[in-house]
């Protein structure tokens, strides 16, 4: 058998060094574009101590997202985002000691191009591509031209994924896999679902990948909670929230390290 | 001209409008781009129309409640006084005459049997026009379900008739505020709720668009339009055959209806897109919606907003069989602008007595420019489809007459 960390490409090895030194994985979320200086979050959410950073290229139609990270698309497609300046900002980006992941609607991976849009992604500097319209059995077409450009092309696992594809989906990912941890769209929520736990612990008996947990995760307890059976969290409707109601980097920082923290103290204890 | 195409001789009928080939595929359209929380209800979907569709007793059923709620067999009526000013021999499928008043019922009907042998209590539907919604409220109405219909905001202040009929058929009706207020976007918000709702609620699309089993589904469930076409016009037409097959096309489910009951025949199937509508004629490929097929979009990718006067035909894509025949020559594809489609609704309104819906006017307005301009020489028998009566949209006409 091959050592999985050896075939593995620099995020997962990135956040696989991290896991391994015990500690909870926190992936912010920003929507490239949504300010002007929007590339300020990215250095505040690595001074807050992430570990990834998922920056969203905005979609006109973005089906799997709930209110929040739909005005933050509306909001910066409005200004102008798109793909190539939001890539060409990036490329600007002084390096950050995290890796970046975008996250993107599969017609605007194949608006250029499968190899267009990789090669885009890996001259700006980002590692990881999730898109969420884009299923196991349809990610053919582009798992094979992400792996080429050096993308780690990340799958997403559902509460209603049976058991076999949960492996096929998490054997097939790179990176980590992204457990979406409810039935339902992005978007803050009161409490961590309940399906959250048992889709975490589903794919740890089938792989030992970093298993990240998102939608629905806002607040420190919930990022504890979920640390408790994933490697860590994906928090994006309550940053962008906070950054659609005005809040700047700095605000984000606090925050995220209110997250940080909550990750830090679930970490020391046993697992 | 600019909707000139060669047709290519012969006309290539074999292998079009059967199965999907595998994963659902088109050609290279169609597929299953949904997120991965519906992949598992689109699969279970796609094993219960296959068994339903195999099983005599669910096509019996559903043969009964076409015939005994839904008023089929649709008559083919020769538009005797407008064929003899165009000089060609032009038929209409009647799916206006259907309960509800358009061909959405068929596929409805279909779904919502589907449903019930699924164990769903509750449908869930996007509408433009708001005929896809009523014609949902109804089977839902019918077969003792719920139904949740999204539309958009703008639709529904151009269609205040059709939201107080769902209503008052039971459905309950979510505005959608997002975007361009209108089907694209109410599709989206009706898939968002189906993610949470996917364990007690089926999602019942309204063209042949969506994830598969959808753009198969909807238009097996359609083609009853085109089998009965197709044995009415082998009685009424001296040719058996007609020389042109017509249908308008948004999604495209009243044309992938109609033109699978002549897939197989000699017949030129023509496609009649709405000019600011037209995602097979000038769309790009792309995916939306659960589904690869062709849409406007802009420079950067971004979907683009649809712009008819025919609420049903707004849509920035068409269904990816659509995108299929259009790639192998079988169907061409269209369009007509507003001003056209409103003069066609007048004229068949004043030599027939019908009033068609905006969309079916698309239809017609081009069969008008083709006897016109050559396309449809002179003698030609060219079927129809009328795919909606046009009661829904007197108050949008009263404004331009």
């Amino acid at each position: 058998m091959t050592n999985p960390t050896l075939a593995a490409g620099a995020v997962e090895r990135h956040l696989r060094a991290r896991r391994d030194t015990g500690r909870g994985l926190l992936m912010p979320y920003v929507t490239g574009g949504i300010t002007p200086g929007w590339t300020d979050y990215l250095r505040a959410f690595a001074e807050a101590g992430a570990d990834a950073i998922e920056v969203g290229l905005p979609f006109s139609d973005p089906t799997l997202d709930g209110v929040t990270i739909q005005q933050a698309g509306d909001t910066a497609l409005a200004r102008g985002a798109s793909t190539r300046r939001i890539l060409a900002d990036l490329s600007a980006v002084r390096d950050l000691g995290v890796p970046l992941v975008v996250s993107t609607y599969y017609n605007l991976v194949l608006h250029d191009g499968p190899e267009a849009f990789c090669a885009a992604l890996r001259r700006a500097g980002v590692g990881g591509l999730i898109v969420p319209d884009l299923q196991v059995h349809e990610a053919d077409e582009l798992t094979d031209v992400a792996a080429a450009a050096g993308i780690e092309l990340v799958l997403l696992a559902s509460p209603a994924t049976p058991q076999p594809r949960l492996a096929e989906i998490s054997c097939r990912s790179r990176g980590f896999v992204y457990a979406v941890s409810l039935m339902g769209t992005t978007g803050e929520r009161a409490a961590l679902a309940a399906s959250a736990a048992e889709l975490a612990e589903r794919i740890r008996r089938v792989s030992d990948r970093p298993v990240l947990l998102g939608f629905g995760i806002s607040t420190p307890d919930q990022a504890r909670e979920a640390r408790r059976h994933a490697d860590g969290v994906v928090v994006g409707a309550a940053v962008m929230r906070r950054v659609l109601d005005g809040a700047g980097p700095d605000d984000l920082r606090a925050f995220l390290a209110t997250l940080r923290q909550a990750l830090d103290q679930e970490c020391d204890r046993p697992r | 001209m600019r909707d000139v195409l060669l047709w290519p001789e012969p006309v290539e009928a074999a292998g079009t409008m059967g199965r999907p080939q595998a994963r659902g595929r088109f050609g290279e359209y169609g597929g299953r781009y949904a997120p991965e929380s519906l992949v598992e209800a689109c699969r279970e979907v796609d094993e219960a129309f296959r068994e339903a569709w195999a099983d005599p007793g669910f096509r019996g059923a559903l043969a009964r409640l076409l015939a005994v709620h839904a008023g089929r067999p649709t008559p083919l009526t020769p538009a005797r006084r407008l064929s003899e000013a165009l000089g060609v021999q032009l038929y209409l499928k009647r799916e206006d005459l259907t309960h509800t008043g358009s061909h959405k019922i068929n596929n409805v009907l279909g779904q919502a049997l589907l449903a019930t042998r699924m164990g769903r209590r509750r449908l869930i539907a996007e509408t433009g026009a708001g005929q896809h919604g009523v014609a949902t409220a109804t089977a839902a109405a019918l077969l003792g379900l719920e139904a949740t219909v999204f539309m958009g905001e703008r639709d529904i202040e151009r269609q205040a008739l059709n939201v107080f009929r769902m209503r008052m058929l039971g459905a309950e009706v979510i505005p959608v505020t997002t975007g361009s207020r209108t089907l694209k976007d109410a599709t989206s918000e009706a898939m968002r709720h189906w993610v949470g709702a996917t364990g007690d609620s089926h999602y019942c699309v309204g063209s042949v668009v969506g994830p598969d089993p959808y753009p198969w589904m909807v238009r097996e469930f359609q083609r009853v339009i085109g089998d009965e076409a197709r044995v009415q016009c082998a009685a009424e037409l001296r040719t058996g055959v007609p020389d042109h097959v017509v249908a308008c096309v948004g999604g495209g489910s009243n044309a992938a209806g109609t033109f699978a009951g002549f897939a197989d025949t000699p017949a030129r199937l023509v496609g009649v897109e709405a000019e600011g509508g037209a995602g097979a004629a000038r769309g790009r490929l792309g995916v939306l919606h659960g589904c690869r097929s062709l849409f406007l979009q802009d420079d950067d990718g971004q979907i683009t907003q649809a712009h008819s006067i025919a609420a049903g035909l707004d849509y920035p894509g068409v269904g990816p069989e659509h995108a299929h025949l259009r790639d192998l020559g079988r169907a061409r594809y269209v369009t007509v602008t507003d001003d056209e489609a409103v003069g066609a609704a007048v004229r068949l309104a004043r030599t027939e007595g019908i009033v068609p819906a905006l969309e079916s006017a698309h239809a017609l307005a081009w069969v008008i420019r083709a006897t016109g301009g050559g396309e449809l020489p002179a003698g030609s028998t060219v079927l129809m489809t009328l795919s909606g009566r046009g009661d829904k949209d007197v108050s949008t006409l009263k404004e331009l007459l």
